[in-house]
């Protein structure tokens, strides 16, 4: 099954493209409001709430601090990597964005309300969200510092631990659609019910593997403030240490936004569709979620990071991967994903229900 | 570490974000202080309107700061300033050097100097810090700066604090009172 998409002229492409950089740099400043604020609910506390009504102009109270702060350059630094690191970490969160879809073609004015239609969507996707990786570990590279050193190692290893269940996870719903497109993904999902009914383990390992990428609380090894003193970016200081928490919320708003474009529907819903609201909403839902959970749960030590990774998330998603490539190859009625995915929610559910006795052994996650 | 944690931990997370903060805005919303809060003394009075103060300088020998500057002068018997022969003329403590510790009101023997609850005392000068009598008379609203603070808007003394009930050693001391809740 094939959908075609208008092309929209290259000026509006522009246009959104500049929309997108906006809003997203908007939605930064003001996710760091709102992450502050939720945690210290979370904590019975306050948050910030002095400057403005309800602290609403602290992102531009910390935007004007963050420009005119010194910008430090350590002395043994690399000073062209130093520079650069946190300028390709930005560029390439802020690339990402663009190819998810926010509603049907045609209802962003009479345009398409998505910057660029790629069939090679998820590729490009993951090819640019990973490239973000540079700039963590050239920053760690180049600040000439052990602690950054370590945060940037951290990083490239955990990366290597996670990505593999995140790459096959994403193999089941692109084998069942059969397109990259993530408009086709969105379409399929519109006719023949969300992805997350078909490939629920695929769902899972995504979504605590997208955690993993944005350096979300259980696994943000890289910046482990308690322990590294903040990681790869213990020597940025003023607007490029800015430019880093941006790159950050960056992924983290992507990742929130991606998670619902490929396994909840995107910006489809069965009842009252409205093309941006559900999208939002979704968008909304899983950033609330990972802000619950950075205030719930620990850090993964650096071992179990791995282990975890290789032990639990790659076998988990290659089996779902080799269970849907049968069901695609011999042409098997759809309905048995469903019920096998079914049941893996169930075995999950069992899981967390079932309490084994603890036992005491060395090491282990 | 089980599931069941995990999934249970998100759980109370949950609950205390519906939940009140325990933060007390204090410059916004006044703290709440406990009845034997040990701040700015207060100077008692008997219920006649003499003062308690018989100038004998107990406290300042108790003082472990040497805060306390007493000058007694005997009362005139037409017309007595406290209910003993003498009275305090003088009556200054220096609240740089005052560590709040109540000595003197243990060592009083009329009861006189009771440690009260002001504490917003923070001045610009050392001089102003020094408190006489004029300051610390029981009929006296806040410390020195919120005092002159009122006098230049000429708004009424705000103090910055409520405590349940205000104990009896402090004989006609006005502190906005609030009942706790359980």
């Amino acid at each position: 099954m094939t959908w075609s998409y208008p092309v929209d002229p290259y000026w509006m492409v522009a246009l959104k493209a500049l929309l997108v950089v906006v809003g997203l740099l908007t939605a930064f400043a003001f996710m760091t409001l709102i992450e502050r604020r939720l945690l210290a609910r979370f904590q019975v506390r306050m948050g910030p709430n002095r400057v403005g009504p309800f602290g609403l102009f602290q992102p531009i109270a910390d935007a004007i601090k963050s420009i005119f702060k010194e910008d430090l350059v350590v002395e043994r630094a690399d000073k062209v990597l130093f520079v650069l690191a946190p300028l390709l970490g930005v560029v390439f969160a802020l690339l990402a964005f663009g190819a998810i879809p926010f509603g049907p073609p045609g209802s962003f004015f009479g345009y398409s309300p998505w910057v660029v239609n790629l069939d090679l969507g998820l590729l490009y996707l993951f090819a640019v969200s990973e490239m973000a990786i540079y700039g963590i570990f050239l920053a760690g590279w180049a600040s000439g510092s052990k602690y950054s050193l370590l945060g940037s190692l951290r990083s490239s290893a955990s990366l290597i631990s996670y990505e593999l269940g995140l790459g096959l996870a994403l193999l089941a719903p692109v084998l069942l659609v059969g397109s990259l497109n993530l408009n086709d993904l969105v379409n399929w999902q519109k006719e023949n019910g969300w992805l997350l009914l078909y490939a629920f383990p695929a769902f899972l390992v995504y979504a605590i593997a997208a955690l993993a990428e944005a350096a979300r609380t259980p696994f943000d090894l890289p910046e482990a403030e308690q322990e590294l003193v903040g990681g790869y970016h213990t020597e940025y200081s003023s607007i490029k240490w800015a430019l880093f928490q941006m790159t950050e919320y960056i992924h983290f708003i992507t990742a929130s936004a991606l998670i619902p474009t490929l396994f909840l529907g995107g910006w489809t819903m069965p009842v009252l569709e409205v093309p941006y609201l559900w999208m939002f909403l979704k968008i909304a839902f899983f950033l609330f979620l990972f802000i619950w959970i950075r205030a719930t749960w620990f850090r993964l030590r650096y071992d179990q990071l791995l282990r975890f990774g290789w032990g639990f998330l790659f076998p988990v998603a290659l089996l779902w991967f080799l269970v849907t490539a049968f069901v695609v190859a011999l042409d098997l009625p759809r309905t048995y994903l469903l019920y096998l995915s079914a049941l893996s929610f169930l075995a999950l559910m069992g899981a967390v229900l079932y309490t084994p006795k603890p036992v005491r052994k060395g090491g282990g996650a | 570490m089980t599931l069941k944690a995990l999934a249970q931990s998100l759980g109370i997370t949950l609950k205390y974000l519906f939940s009140k903060p325990v933060t007390v805005p204090y410059p916004d919303a006044p703290v709440a202080l406990k009845p034997r809060f040990h701040g700015r003394h207060v100077l008692t009075r008997h219920p006649n309107g003499l003062e308690k103060c018989i100038g004998c300088s107990l406290c300042a020998a108790a003082c472990p700061a040497y805060a306390i500057y007493v000058e007694p002068a005997e009362n005139d018997p037409e017309n007595p300033v406290s209910a003993g022969e003498r009275y305090a003329k003088v009556y200054e403590i220096n609240m740089l050097r005052c560590i709040f510790c109540g000595l003197c009101e243990e060592a009083c023997p009329t009861g006189a100097i009771v440690l009260g609850y002001d504490f917003e005392m923070a001045d610009y000068q050392y001089s102003d810090l020094i408190y006489g009598k004029e300051d610390m008379l029981v009929d006296v609203v806040g410390t020195k700066p919120q005092r002159r603070e009122a006098k230049m808007t000429g708004k009424p003394v705000k103090v910055g604090y409520v405590v349940p009930y205000v104990r009896p050693e402090l004989e006609g001391f006005k502190a906005p009172t609030e009942r706790r809740k359980p």
